[in-house]
């Protein structure tokens, strides 16, 4: 649905997306993860062919970004960085406008506003629709609305005409707790029909590792990783750390122990405390199990064994900071 | 709830008239989406309406007031012609109060829409840089164009029913054409002004560019006024109509989404600026490879703009010349050739003339340099336009000289030879050169090449043009005269002194 092959933009002299290569399939979302400034959103709005790459191609939903601007432009929801409304115009208005554009139907073009509107709550339910002097939320000027309500106006003109392909530049920012899970939950909806692309830009990293099927980690223009979450944590953050927690405070020997079992399969203890051991295995499918039987044969009493969860933002870290 | 759309429609089979029509529909369909749209917010927005509303219903009664004030003042002294000749020009300016309002409406509707970050969500809809173009220029200059009609109507009734003064038709429809092509220009300029900046205040500052000179031209057409011209105010109208389609031109070349997005151009980099200038301007190669490639290729590159030079000035200047020999004849005391007696004689003429400060190789080489220094200066601030002109000027001199010597009973062949061609041979493949060049500069203007845009453009080619300058033109002005200054005085004396 969008392959991207050594896309590059300059701008004079600056590089600002510099030979990207990038496949994101139908029903997938693919998470662009980036310090400010990295080449986001320039790469973005080449795909939505706004911008006219310098090298390389791109095609989205089928057609060439840099010759078949109008038939992307048609196939692509793009949510911007900003909302960018007009602020003189009522929310109905404004989405009207957008449709009118589309070219929808009129019919349809209502029917979809108020069905959006009413999927991210933006139109109170018939029955409780305030009454007397109070408007329908989205008949009100958009100037009047927060930050939230405003993204979420934007949200619908993404999808007003149904694209294919999404394009999404931070789509829960400035939005309250309820609200960003509402628009989590239409962005799984969407990944699961499987008809649709979907690149995600985002800061919020837990957001991303919730949604993505694989991320993208893009620094000053380059690609510098790219796979699914699992297998980036084990290339850049190393075999999984595994957590032992005793039953009572360890006996002497314990340490000495747990380093003799799980020598033998490339594991090593990381750290230790009064009750706790922590040890680094390349495949705890087969040291976990050989451990707990050589304990339990000695008479250690164990309460847990866990992974210790390595987050998301580590593996960015690593990434953005150049270790990689 | 679903969130997926069922979006469907039922083609009918389309007849050739509906085919026609789907196609202009689907075409235009998008620039009148824009054009409610913009003009909607523009009547939601009482800055904009209050003052609007204030100059279509105020002005009128004070220049109805004004007028009638007048009339009785000058009526004491017998002089009510002036105030006569008085009311066509407040009826202008009582018409373009409002219609000044485009420039600020298509600044905000441009600059403002990139100031407030909406322009990206509109880039991604499938409308074409043409319909988005077309959509906000007719929305901008749309109200105040009618708010200055409905200005004119009022001042017109007031005026009638007052002082029982209605226009002549003609005097009407070329007010209203100036009010109409003014708009358009103020907007086609905001356009131009809005795709170099990226907020409101940035381009209000250089909106100056606009509206000074725009004060000018009613100031002159006030004036015109006055003299009961109105021959004038239609070529003046024309004029404004050409302005126009350059702009529109530059306009829909600089309003694509590649520009308005992809450059940020409010910071001045002035050593970026110095760096293309000098690299076009200096001859890094040495001078072999100044005179064998590098100004060869600048020659290469302008070939449509030495045609157009060529062709105006030749074509031009003959007209003119032509035009100038029939209009304005001189009589036969204009040209005592009893005067040219030796060099001395020639030098007096000349300096007594005022165009030279002496007769000599520099004085001539220091007038023709200026000349053509100031049509590259020209050409920037009008298109090429000003460069031409400036080139034309002396060709039609020398036809409107020539013809009137052949008038009477000189050989017009000989006297051209002697007094033009010797220096004329060379310098006047210069004066073309570098007016060729100043074209160049003001057409990059017009059509800003894709890698660095205008500004970059700009510079690149006033780079080339002081390397033109340098390396061929001084040169050859120098040749030229020297000939002037040394050669053709002989020559004077020998064919034509008495």
């Amino acid at each position: 649905m969008i392959e991207i092959e050594g896309l590059t933009k300059a701008f004079d002299t600056l590089v600002a997306v510099d030979n990207v290569t990038l496949t994101v399939r139908p029903g997938e979302v693919l998470a662009l993860l980036g310090p400010n400034g990295a080449g986001k959103t320039t790469t973005v709005r080449m795909l939505s062919a706004i911008l006219k790459p310098t090298a390389g191609r791109a095609r989205v939903a089928g057609y060439d970004v840099a010759t078949q601007g109008d038939a992307v432009r048609r196939n692509v929801g793009m949510l911007t960085e900003a909302p960018g409304l007009y602020s003189r115009m009522t929310g109905r208005e404004y989405l009207d406008f957008f449709g009118q554009l589309r070219q929808i139907p009129t019919p349809e073009r209502h029917k979809r506003i108020n069905e959006l509107a009413e999927w991210f709550k933006i139109t109170p339910a018939a029955k409780t629709r305030p009454t007397g002097n109070q408007k329908d939320a989205l008949d009100r000027r958009l100037g009047e609305y927060s930050k939230g309500m405003a993204q979420k106006i934007a949200l619908i003109r993404t999808l007003l005409h149904d694209p294919p392909v999404l394009l999404l530049d931070e789509p829960t920012s400035a939005m309250d707790p309820a609200s960003a899970r509402l628009v989590r939950d239409t962005i799984a909806q969407l990944r699961n029909d499987a008809h649709r692309a979907i690149i995600l830009c985002t800061h919020n990293l837990p957001e991303a590792e919730e949604l993505a099927d694989r991320i993208a980690i893009i620094r000053q223009g380059r690609i510098v990783e790219q796979d699914a979450t699992p297998a980036l944590k084990a290339r850049l953050l190393g075999p999984a750390l595994m957590e032992i927690r005793l039953a009572h405070p360890s006996q002497n020997g314990i340490v000495t122990l747990i380093e003799r079992t799980i020598a033998g399969y490339g594991a090593q203890v990381q750290d230790a405390g009064e009750n706790w051991v922590r040890y680094s295995t390349p495949d705890p499918a087969v040291t976990n199990p050989a451990l707990l039987q050589a304990l339990i044969a000695s008479g250690v009493a164990v309460m847990t064994l866990s992974e210790v969860t390595q987050s998301l933002e580590a593996v960015y870290l690593r990434a953005v900071e150049g270790d990689v | 709830m679903n969130i997926e759309a069922r979006i469907t429609s039922t083609p009918a089979a389309p007849t050739r008239f509906s085919a026609i029509w789907q196609r202009m529909h689907s075409a235009w369909w998008p620039a009148w989406v824009i054009f409610r749209r913009e003009i909607r917010d523009t009547l939601r927005d009482w800055r904009i309406v209050l003052p609007i509303v204030i100059l279509v219903v105020g002005f009128p009664f004070l220049a109805n007031f004004a007028a009638n004030r007048g009339l009785t003042f000058v009526n004491q002294y017998g002089a009510s012609l002036i105030i006569e000749r008085l009311l066509p020009s407040l009826m202008l300016v009582v018409g373009f109060f409002p219609s000044s309002f485009s420039l600020v409406i298509a600044l905000e509707t441009f600059a403002g829409e990139k100031e407030r970050r909406s322009l990206e969500s509109l880039l991604a809809t499938p409308l074409t840089d043409l319909q988005l173009y077309v959509g906000k220029l007719l929305a901008a200059t749309t109200p105040p164009v009618l708010a200055s009609y409905v200005g004119i109507g009022s001042y017109l009734l007031l005026i009638g029913f007052t002082l029982d003064w209605w226009p002549p038709l003609s005097l009407l429809l070329v007010s209203m054409t100036l009010s109409t092509v003014q708009s358009l220009v103020m907007v086609s300029g905001a356009v131009i002004v809005s795709s170099q900046s990226t907020s409101v205040r940035a381009a209000n500052l250089l909106a100056s560019f606009i509206i000074i000179p725009m004060a000018f031209v009613l100031q002159a057409e006030a004036s015109l006024l006055l003299f009961a011209d109105y021959t004038v105010l239609w070529l003046i109208a024309l004029c404004m109509v050409v302005v126009n389609v350059l702009l529109i031109r530059l306009g829909t070349h600089v309003f694509n989404r590649e520009q308005l997005l992809g450059r940020d151009i409010d910071e001045l980099n002035l050593q970026h600026a110095w760096q293309v200038f000098w690299e076009a301007a200096w001859p890094h190669h040495g001078l072999k490879a100044l005179y064998t490639r590098e100004i060869p290729a600048i020659i290469r590159g302008m070939r449509p703009e030495l045609l157009i030079t060529v062709l105006v000035i030749l074509v031009g200047g003959m007209i003119v010349g032509v035009w100038g020999i029939q209009r304005f004849p001189l009589p036969a005391e204009a040209f005592d050739l009893s005067q040219v007696q030796n060099l001395e004689t020639i030098g007096s003429i000349v300096s007594q003339s005022g165009l030279l400060t002496s007769f000599s190789p520099w004085a001539i080489f220091y007038n023709n340099a200026r000349a053509l220094l100031v049509a590259g200066g020209a050409a920037l601030i009008s298109l090429g336009i000003l460069a031409l002109l400036l080139l034309m000027a002396p060709v039609a001199i020398i036809v409107y000289v020539v013809g009137q010597i052949g008038g009477i009973g000189i050989n017009p062949w000989l006297f051209l030879a002697v007094t033009v061609l010797p220096h004329g041979i060379v310098e006047l493949p210069a004066a073309i050169l570098a007016t060729a060049q100043a074209m160049r500069m003001g057409d990059v203007m017009l059509a800003p090449p894709e890698e660095g845009g205008g500004v970059d453009g700009i510079l690149r080619e006033s780079g080339r043009f002081i390397k033109l300058f340098m390396g061929a033109v001084i040169p050859l002005l120098l040749i030229a005269a020297w000939i002037e200054a040394r050669i053709t005085p002989h020559l004077l004396l020998n064919f034509l002194g008495r």
